[in-house]
């Protein structure tokens, strides 16, 4: 049983005790303690269930790369799914329930499907759930998700409690990693001058070296940490970040840092996470190595660990694994375990070494303790259920016949160790395969390339692959004064830190536990614990044909769960390649991918929430609206008022209000988003020749005249009214949601093939309120509010503007209208806009006048016949579809979109075009998008269509449904009924009439 | 995520800033051309493994176009330029040539 040790624990504050809860138990623990070092000292090994098989689980590792101690961290706003223990630094009251079971972690039903084993193979969801279809829908899928899966998500009504942000930095050699070779890296690199960033998961420096017993200089290794950190912590070009991962390695030497501020205090003020966005000259990644595990039969039983976590535990946090540890070998570094085991006073039965021969130092070191060593000799299998009992023994060399069985309560097992290779991989770094050291090693010939054609991630220490100490401190040195060097500092000269440990004697590379484990074995040998994929699924992808590692790996699960395989997918494709009779190499690795491990949700979204989500353009009239019953609708950026809705009226009612009151006396609409953009030049009007369909130049001054823009491809996408404001000054009205990108086109051409033409371009789209006074008695009430200008039909009539003051304010009307009726819309300077409106309302107030939101817009410009970009077009529509002929001049050599409307498809008679619909009944109104059908099938069983609808509303001017849209032949078949396809499987008949529903000669708009 | 320098207002700028325009150097073909003239102009791209001419807006800083010249393989950048020219500048087409010895240069 797992315990809390007297002596040793030198991450520990004994005197700082913390207590905390644990699937509703109270337990105690320390400061310095994790949460999954304090689960230990509770004696709690069973930490949860597994993916699949629902088997019980313990702590395997003490970092990071932890596939099973998964738990919901905190409550409420603050829950957390997924959560690693051993990432989990323990605070007072943390609060912490393990995933997976049910109905609880001791007895769990979904354990049943441990028995089943045999019958969930690899690749058992895609062979079992082919058919039939509905299946799916009602048997398996329900059954599926209440069984699978990790922990629960979040309640979705709970909002997030803490707060995320971002962090920009820069510098010129970010150093990831705070082990021995990191801190000499940066330190070379900090002497040089370089602006140097240190980012360090944990909450102490140094990595393995203390607790391995490495001395550097002579001393203890933690003397010389400790005088490097403050070393580097007083040069002003060196900054240093623990509890900050290096997340990511991206193009041209970004970096993402993920900083957890105060996950192990949550009583601190400020953001929980940080997400740190660096950009580097040169980014080193001193990052260290993972053990791997033994692929022995029943190495997931809860006691079985990596031996370097269970020597961490027992010297950082005074935690012993078990009374009686069997160490599981085919390296001399698990010695250390046994050694540092014996030496605290535990049994160690025996160490188990696959290797024929072992006779490095350490092992002579563990002889002469009088630790039993059994070299030539594996696991054959391990006993126990939710905890280790025992483990039998069997030849390395055979198929796994038990000759010996040891009494244990928990198993230290070494596969060896692989370098932390990640952050060099995730831009394109190459990796090489050391079959002396049974590795994958970063190739610095193949680095990842920056911008200037240059390698820009550089790797040192034990992720470079020098497991000794020796060897990394001075690899650390040295490609810590390379990255100075090459991000263009000079690098002083000095001689490398000398750091000792017991030398290692070779390792002999194990796949398998015993050698040739028979399939019995193989069907209890895990490899991913997470997925829960066994020896025995590998090889059966194998054998059914999959010899990619990238397609085993999606086949099997391997390593595609949380922990991305980190212990997993070494050991993984080696059985591959031995199942394939592959070289390791020739199998390769899987595509390393940021992040290194999960990051949260909250720091990729930063401070992007809520009312920092996305940008809101809002009128001058903006406050008005929203205190005056405007129902908001999002238009592009802006907010637009659907409509004003009145006490006691439903939004219908309210729109067919505001639509009879414009047609019947007068109403005011914030047209303020309509884009405005100034077009002057000596070139102004050739410009806007080429750019929209109909002519521009001949614009006399203080005119207007509406115009369309198309795609190089001829399509229809944006159109308004451009006034002519002088001879060299043009201003082009574009749609609400147009008004940047047809700036930006604007420019592009000017930029980029134009660039000769005498043309400036500014989008004035803000500096203007713009107010429209719509309606029969619209010239009454600007009259009354009081102006300079001659308002008459005569002297401003329609499609004509002019310039003075309205309610003594800087006014410039417009006599354009959207909805067919007498319209000025008038501008004013923006910060005027509240005033003018204000002004309107009390000269309006003797006819009844009231604002009109979009949704009356809508329906009266439909009344018009009058297309909306967005209804009408949808990107595949030219100005021909919609009868606008008119608007596209014969006589310009040139603009854009012509030649493609010039192609076949674009004159063919037979594409859809725009028609006015009135139904039969006419209280119907069509719904949008449908589709008229002319009864006969296709070929593959569809209906055939012959067009659809584009605009439909219900008008209370006309007091029927009307609608527009896009019909085959549509306007050579006027006064034809045909047939709109509803998803009920019904049809509505639908009159073909001219889209003009209203007022088709314009008598109401010019007067 | 790319960094690239605005010829225009000399800041190097992270990918975000910017918005990309595809392949640079593109001849408008308008009314009256051929229909292989126009679909060549409209849809044809030269998709380069290698060097890459290419156009970029520095939309969230000055605004203007320019011309970059990369490598679409290991993102090496050779050269960024302005916006107002038909082809590469010949520097440019020595420095690549340099760097990359079998570029044949930069043809339309």
């Amino acid at each position: 049983m797992s315990t809390r040790l007297t002596n040793h624990g030198r991450l520990i504050d004994r005197s700082a005790r913390l207590e905390f809860n644990w699937n509703g138990k109270r337990l105690k623990g320390f400061k310095g303690d994790t949460l999954a070092s304090a689960l230990l000292a509770n004696g709690e090994v069973l930490v949860g269930r597994s993916f699949k098989y629902h088997r019980p689980r313990g702590i395997v590792a003490s970092g990071p790369e932890e596939p099973n101690a998964l738990v919901g961290l905190g409550q409420g706003g603050k829950y957390e799914p997924n959560q690693r223990a051993t990432t989990t630094e323990l605070f007072n009251g943390l609060t912490a329930k393990s995933q997976n079971h049910w109905p609880s972690l001791e007895f769990d039903v979904g354990g049943v499907n441990r028995v089943m084993t045999r019958f969930f193979p690899a690749g058992f969801y895609y062979k079992t759930f082919m058919a039939p279809a509905f299946a799916w829908k009602h048997v398996f899928e329900p059954v599926i998700r209440k069984a699978a899966g990790l922990g629960a998500a979040p309640d979705p009504e709970e909002r997030d409690a803490d707060r995320y942000e971002y962090f920009y930095a820069h510098c010129d050699v970010l150093v990831i990693g705070g082990g021995i070779a990191g801190l000499a890296a940066a330190l070379q690199a900090g002497k040089s001058g370089a602006k140097v960033l240190l980012l360090e998961q944990e909450n102490h420096f140094g990595g393995r070296a203390p607790v391995d017993g490495v001395t550097v200089e002579g001393k203890p290794a933690q003397d010389w940490i400790d005088a490097t950190v403050e070393a580097l912590g007083s040069m002003e070009n060196v900054t240093i970040r623990t509890r900050t991962m290096g997340a990511g390695v991206y193009d041209h030497g970004y970096a993402l840092g993920y900083e957890r501020l105060s996950d192990h205090a949550p009583e601190i003020a400020g953001p929980r996470h940080r997400l740190w966005r660096i950009r580097a000259k040169r980014i080193l990644t001193a990052t260290g190595a993972i053990e791997r595990p033994l692929s022995f039969a029943g190495n997931d039983v809860p006691g079985v660990m990596l031996a370097g976590a269970v020597r961490d535990y027992m010297i950082n946090h005074g935690v012993s694994v078990g009374d009686r540890v069997v160490v599981a070998t085919n390296n001399d570094d698990a010695y250390r375990t046994a050694i540092a085991l014996k030496e605290a006073g535990l049994d160690v039965p025996a160490v188990i070494d696959a290797r024929s021969t072992a006779t490095g130092p350490l092992v002579e070191k563990a002889r002469a303790m009088g630790i039993r060593v059994e070299t030539g000799t594996a696991i054959s299998s391990v006993y126990g259920n939710k905890k280790v009992t025992s483990v039998g023994l069997c030849k390395q060399s055979g198929e796994g016949t038990k000759t010996d069985e040891l009494e244990c309560d928990a198993v230290a097992m070494s596969g060896g160790w692989s370098p932390v290779v990640h952050l060099w991989s995730h831009c394109g770094g190459k990796l090489n395969w050391d079959s002396e050291m049974a590795m994958f090693r970063p190739d610095p010939s193949r680095p990842p390339m920056g911008a200037d054609g240059e390698g820009f991630v550089l790797v040192a220490g034990t992720a470079n692959g020098h497991l000794d100490a020796a060897a990394a401190i001075a690899d650390g040195h040295t490609v810590g004064a390379q990255a100075a060097t090459e991000a263009g500092f000079d690098a002083k000269d000095s001689a490398a830190p000398v750091a000792e440990s017991e030398a290692e004697g070779p390792i002999l590379a194990v796949w398998s536990m015993p050698q040739g484990q028979n399939k019995k074995l193989q069907m209890k040998t895990f490899l991913d614990y997470q997925n829960d994929v066994k020896v025995s699924d590998v090889r059966l992808a194998a054998q059914e044909g999959y010899e990619s590692v990238e397609h085993t790996k999606r086949y099997t699960t391997l390593g595609m769960a949380t922990d991305q395989g980190k212990l997993s997918n070494i050991n993984g494709l080696a059985v591959l390649a031995d199942s394939l009779n592959a070289e390791i190499p020739q199998v390769g690795t899987t595509t390393f991918r940021p992040p290194y491990h999960p990051i949260s949700m909250g720091a990729i979204a930063g401070e992007a929430r809520g009312g920092l989500f996305k940008v809101l353009r809002r009128t001058p009239m903006h406050d008005w609206t929203d205190s005056n019953g405007g129902v908001w609708e999002p238009v592009a950026d802006w907010r637009r008022p659907y409509c004003y809705q009145q006490a006691g009226e439903s939004v219908k009612e309210a729109v067919n209000r505001e639509i009879l009151q414009t047609r019947n006396s007068v109403s005011i609409l914030d047209a303020s988003t309509l884009g405005k953009i100034i077009v002057k030049g000596p070139d102004a009007g050739k410009f806007l020749d080429m750019l929209y369909t109909n002519m521009m130049s001949t614009l006399k001054v203080g005119r207007c005249r509406y115009g369309l823009m198309c795609s190089e491809n001829g399509f229809l996408s944006d159109d308004g009214v451009v006034a002519r404001l002088d001879e060299n000054t043009f201003l082009c009205h574009t749609t609400s949601g147009g008004s940047d990108r047809i700036h930006a086109w604007m420019e592009e051409w000017l930029q980029t093939e134009w660039w000769d033409w005498k043309v400036y371009t500014a989008n004035v789209t803000e500096q203007y309120a713009q107010i429209g006074i719509v309606g029969p008695n619209a010239r009454k009430v600007l009259e009354k509010m009081g102006t300079d200008m001659d308002l008459s039909a005569e002297a401003l009539p329609f499609m004509a503007f002019a310039d003075g003051e309205i309610a003594g304010i800087k006014a410039r009307p417009y006599r354009i209208s959207f909805s067919g009726e007498l319209s000025y819309e008038v501008a004013v300077p923006a910060a005027q806009g509240q005033a003018f409106w204000d002004a309107a309302l009390a000269a309006g107030a003797e006819f009844g006048i009231t604002p009109y939101g979009t949704e009356a817009l809508h329906v009266m410009r439909a009344e018009k016949g009058f297309i909306m970009i967005g209804d009408e077009t949808d990107g595949t529509v030219i100005p021909q579809d919609l009868g606008l002929n008119w608007a596209i001049s014969k006589k310009k050599e040139d603009f854009l979109g012509k030649r493609a409307q010039q192609r076949p498809h674009m004159v063919d008679p037979k594409r859809w075009r725009l028609v006015g619909l009135e139904t039969e009944d006419p209280s119907v109104v069509i719904p949008d998008g449908a589709y008229a059908v002319d009864g006969t099938t296709r070929a593959n069983g569809v209906k055939h269509m012959i067009g659809r609808i584009t605009s439909t509303y219900y008008s209370p001017t006309l007091k029927r449904s009307i609608a527009m849209g896009l019909v085959e032949d549509g306007p050579e078949r006027m006064g034809d009924t045909i047939m709109f396809a509803r998803t009920d499987g019904t049809t509505i008949n639908a009159k073909i009439v001219d889209p003009v529903f209203l007022d088709k000669e314009g008598a109401r708009q010019n007067v | 995520m790319l960094i690239l320098t605005c010829p225009n207002c000399g800041v190097a700028a992270d990918e975000t800033e910017l918005g990309s325009g595809g392949e640079a150097h593109l001849t408008r073909f308008g009314a009256g051309s051929s229909d292989a003239d126009f679909e060549n102009y409209l849809f044809m791209r030269k998709n380069a493994r290698g060097v890459h001419f290419e156009r970029w807006r520095h939309s969230y800083g000055c605004g203007k176009w320019f011309h970059a010249a990369r490598c679409t393989t290991t993102l090496e950048v050779f050269g960024t330029y302005p916006a107002q020219t038909t082809e590469p500048p010949a520097e440019l087409i020595e420095k690549i040539k340099q760097k990359r010895p079998d570029f044949e240069g930069f043809s339309k």
